[in-house]
């Protein structure tokens, strides 16, 4: 039992200078690790939010947002289809709940109708495993004349798993802009997102940021009444209100089709008006935009048009000459730092539906702080006490434990610099836990050893009885709390998942340190002292 | 030198004694606890219930009364706000909002800036409805199966009896702990869950202790009727047992004094977790062994065929045929 073969010694020694090295680069700055020869490990534990600041944001694509608007345009496109020549007499186009309905008048006519609005059916790309057509609305006619579309379940999970693709594409363009260290933007469940950025000051604007739909509009504004008139009365046909971002806001009636949108856009950037000094927003068309916006500005030179962004009108320049050059600017009451997150949000494109926030964890940097040295005060204070305790309880034995204590810790640190986990406040705790815990292994053993010394047995054999007797015992007491990590693991989020990960990796580098080595240092001990009496 | 001794050798308790006694206050106990739980109930942070948090460092001592009558201004509901660690530190909770997920962001951006200048805002948590939901069942969720997976495990390793034993002292200190949550008031979040599992493990952990011990005598004194069997292989242990109870309860007290106001009520949770755990592997996790006779009285081996010998396997060597 007290004997070790070389190899094992060599491991021992392996894991425990291994362990010394990985958790060293966590001690310098980042200055001298750059200096550091490439063979050594360079990583260092990776920060959670609650102990770097930052901000954590769980985003929910709008189902019902999406679901309310497509519904609209399928609205529009069946309005559209009926009225083309020859047209096809309908009545109660409407949208109730989930679906779309229309009766057509003729009954003569109803095939007829059927055959054009077959394809608003919408067959959705199929997936990669050529899975076939999957049409995003089910049509269904009936004899009286009255055709449906509703959303095929199938359909509808397809097009929220695209949206989501495809609003993770744009906030991760957005969040780089910002500069920020390392973020994290993942998928979660269906419909959500998780945003998460570390070392983030000012989260208020990263929400902002990532959050706006940013849908970039241009309406011509209509100037053939008042908005004011428009409110009291009823806006004309092909019109609607829109409000400005200004405080109070002021209506303006634009024409409800645009002439432009965003995705004619091809780049945005913050410049300054030469006359005002002011920050403008400049940007530049796709060959397409500019041609389709010089033909606008030439018809309508002398009126106004409103920049609309996600249904709130940033200005209304009036069209001085016809523009050509396929360029323009937009001002408005910008600051730097507002120009220049609107040029963000330009470039980055539109958010395909809205998003809501429905988790936001943020952290600001000085209560990380105070929480890394509330911590580290905590673990030392606590492994200081665990320590003494064990050398008054145990002696020299105890003495040894507290070695297997340190090594124990510093392999926690190691496996969790190279494991690259989430070092969390809750997973410091977890580390204390641990090191209160993690004696637990070397009192069974002692106890056990001071039993078989009073049964009146040698000091080696007692010693040797102790470490093998109490082994089932230290195995089966740890796999319950390995469970109970285990399930937290699996279960928790953010900080409970980090407390869950120390303490799991605390039960395995216990088993090792609090077993292994003190049984080596003890055997060492024997071999060298040939004890006749032990002070247990 | 003269080493501490928590406990002196070879103790001779009778705790089995203590079963009469003990099984009846911690039944009534709980059944507090529970009627508790329904009557006055859990005070559930926004991790459960939804709504926002906001911890803010004034300059200077903070003026409780004005911020809270600064609040109330803002028409947000039931407001709490509290003194949290320093006297300059903050502690703003605004329940859930009505409407939809948006006026909980509304509700905080009123709040940040009708303190934008004053104060620096060192964490703002807002928990929209659905997500509460799901994280309390996810909670939920996870005690169970954590206590699923303790029973098949020990179940596994020893007997039908200790496993039903261990479950039952282990539901009895998940029950007592959240009574705690209950009496106290503490705020129960998703970190609670953590401190209820591991409470569950570190509990689980002294009792597989003393049930090793037991397994072993069992094997060892075949003829020893069981009370008596019980009481020496819990004396055997107590010094073990007191032992981790003190240097985990050291660490743990550390991180009470000196680990920080976010993480309090969790440690605290856990230090009481941690003597509850520790009474109940002496006083109701091995009593109970007797209560699912474990080992009919008189306790001769050759009655009985398989149910009361140790657990196959480990026990194969010792069992004569």
């Amino acid at each position: 039992m007290l004997y070790f073969a070389r190899w094992k010694i060599a491991l021992i020694f392996a894991v425990v200078i291994g362990g010394i090295v990985s958790i060293l680069p966590n001690f310098m700055s980042a200055e001298t690790l750059r200096n550091w020869p490439d063979w050594l490990p360079k990583s260092q534990i990776v920060l959670g939010l609650d102990l770097q600041g930052g901000a954590y944001l769980l985003y929910e694509v709008d189902e019902r947002d999406y679901i309310d608007k497509s519904l609209a345009t399928l609205t529009g496109e069946i309005r559209n289809e009926l009225r083309k020549e020859p047209r096809i007499g309908y009545t109660g186009l409407t949208i109730q709940g989930d679906t779309a309905q229309v009766r057509i008048r003729d009954a003569d006519k109803l095939e007829e109708a059927r055959t054009r609005l077959e394809p608003l059916v919408n067959p959705l790309a199929s997936s990669m495993l050529g899975g076939g057509g999957v049409n995003e609305f089910e049509m269904t006619v009936t004899d009286d004349g009255l055709i449906r579309f509703a959303f095929t379940e199938q359909g509808l999970n397809q097009r929220m798993a695209a949206i989501v693709q495809q609003s993770i594409e744009v906030i991760r363009r957005r969040v780089d802009e910002l500069g920020n260290t390392e973020p994290n933007i993942q998928r979660q469940g269906t419909n959500r997102i998780l945003v998460e950025a570390p070392g983030e000051q000012n989260p208020e604007r990263l929400k902002s940021l990532v959050g706006q739909t940013a849908q970039l509009t241009f309406h011509l504004v209509d100037v053939t009444m008042s908005a004011d008139q428009a409110l009291q009365s009823r806006p004309p046909v092909g019109t609607i209100i829109l409000n400005s971002i200004d405080e109070p806001a002021i209506p303006y009636l634009v024409e409800e089709v645009p002439l432009m949108t965003g995705e004619d856009l091809v780049d945005a950037q913050v410049s300054f008006n030469p006359q005002t000094n002011e920050p403008v927003v400049s940007f530049r068309l796709s060959t397409a935009g500019a041609r389709k916006f010089a033909n606008v500005t030439t018809q309508n030179v002398g009126r106004p048009f409103a920049i609309v962004l996600d249904n709130e009108v940033i200005s209304a320049p009036r069209i001085n000459e016809p523009i050509t050059g396929g360029s323009g600017q937009i001002s408005g009451n910008f600051s730097v730092e507002s120009a220049n997150d609107l040029a963000v949000l330009l470039r980055a494109g539109a958010l395909p539906a809205k998003l809501s926030v429905i988790e936001e964890r943020a952290i600001g940097p000085g209560l990380g702080q105070d929480s890394i040295d509330a911590g580290r005060t905590a673990s030392l204070i606590g492994g200081a006490l665990v320590v003494v305790f064990m050398v008054l309880a145990y002696g020299r034995l105890g003495f040894y434990a507290d070695i297997a204590l340190i090594v124990n810790v510093v392999l926690i640190f190691a496996a969790l610099t190279l494991l690259q986990s989430t070092l969390t406040l809750p997973g410091i705790a977890g580390i204390v836990l641990t090191i209160g815990m993690a004696v637990d292994a070397n009192v069974l053993i002692y106890e056990r050893i001071r039993e078989e010394l009073r049964a009146g047995r040698s000091v080696i054999s007692s010693i040797e009885a102790g470490f093998s007797r109490a082994f089932d015992t230290i195995v089966d007491a740890n796999i319950t709390t390995l469970i109970a990590a285990v399930v937290l693991f699996q279960l928790g989020s953010g900080p409970v998942r980090g407390f869950a990960v120390t303490l799991a990796l605390g039960i395995f580098t216990t088993m090792f340190t609090a077993y292994t080595v003190t049984r080596f240092i003890v055997s060492i001990w024997i071999r060298r002292a040939r004890p006749t009496h032990i002070n247990i | 030198m003269k080493l501490l001794r928590l406990v002196p050798d070879n103790t001779k308790f009778r705790f089995m004694r203590f079963r009469f006694y003990s099984f009846p206050a911690s039944l009534v106990l709980a059944a507090l606890c529970i009627g508790l739980f329904f009557t006055v109930g859990l005070n559930y942070g926004i991790d459960f219930k939804g709504g926002s948090l906001i911890e803010m460092k004034t300059n200077g001592p903070a003026d409780i009364a004005e911020i809270r009558s600064k609040l109330s201004a803002l028409n947000l509901g039931d407001v709490q706000v509290q003194q949290f660690g320093d006297p300059d530190e903050v502690l703003v909770r605004l329940e859930q909002q009505d409407g939809d997920e948006q006026s909980q962001q509304l509700a905080i951006n009123a709040v940040r800036e009708t303190f934008a200048d004053e104060v620096e805002f060192r964490r703002v948590e807002i928990v929209g409805p659905s997500v509460s939901g799901e994280l309390a069942t996810a909670g939920a969720l996870g005690v169970g199966v954590a206590l699923i997976g303790i029973l098949i495990y020990v179940w596994i390793r020893f007997e039908w009896q200790f496993a039903i034993g261990a479950i039952l002292t282990t539901v009895n200190d998940v029950i007592v702990t959240i009574g705690l949550f209950v009496v106290l008031q503490l705020d129960f979040t998703l970190s609670s869950i953590a401190a209820v599992l591991t409470i569950i493990g570190y509990s689980l952990n002294d009792t597989v202790v003393v049930y090793d011990r037991i397994r072993e005598n069992l094997r060892r004194y075949k003829k020893m009727p069981l009370p008596e069997l019980l009481d020496l292989s819990i004396n055997e242990t107590l010094t073990r047992t007191m032992m981790t109870s003190v240097t985990t309860l050291l660490a743990l007290l550390a991180l009470y004094l000196f680990g920080g106001e976010v993480i309090q009520s969790f440690t605290l949770a856990m230090i009481f977790g941690i003597l509850i755990g520790t009474y109940s592997s002496i006083f109701l996790a091995a009593p109970m062994l007797i209560l699912f006779n474990l080992r009919p009285a008189g306790g001769d081996k050759d009655d009985d065929k398989d149910k009361d010998k140790p657990a196959e396997g480990s026990a194969a060597a010792s069992r004569t045929v």
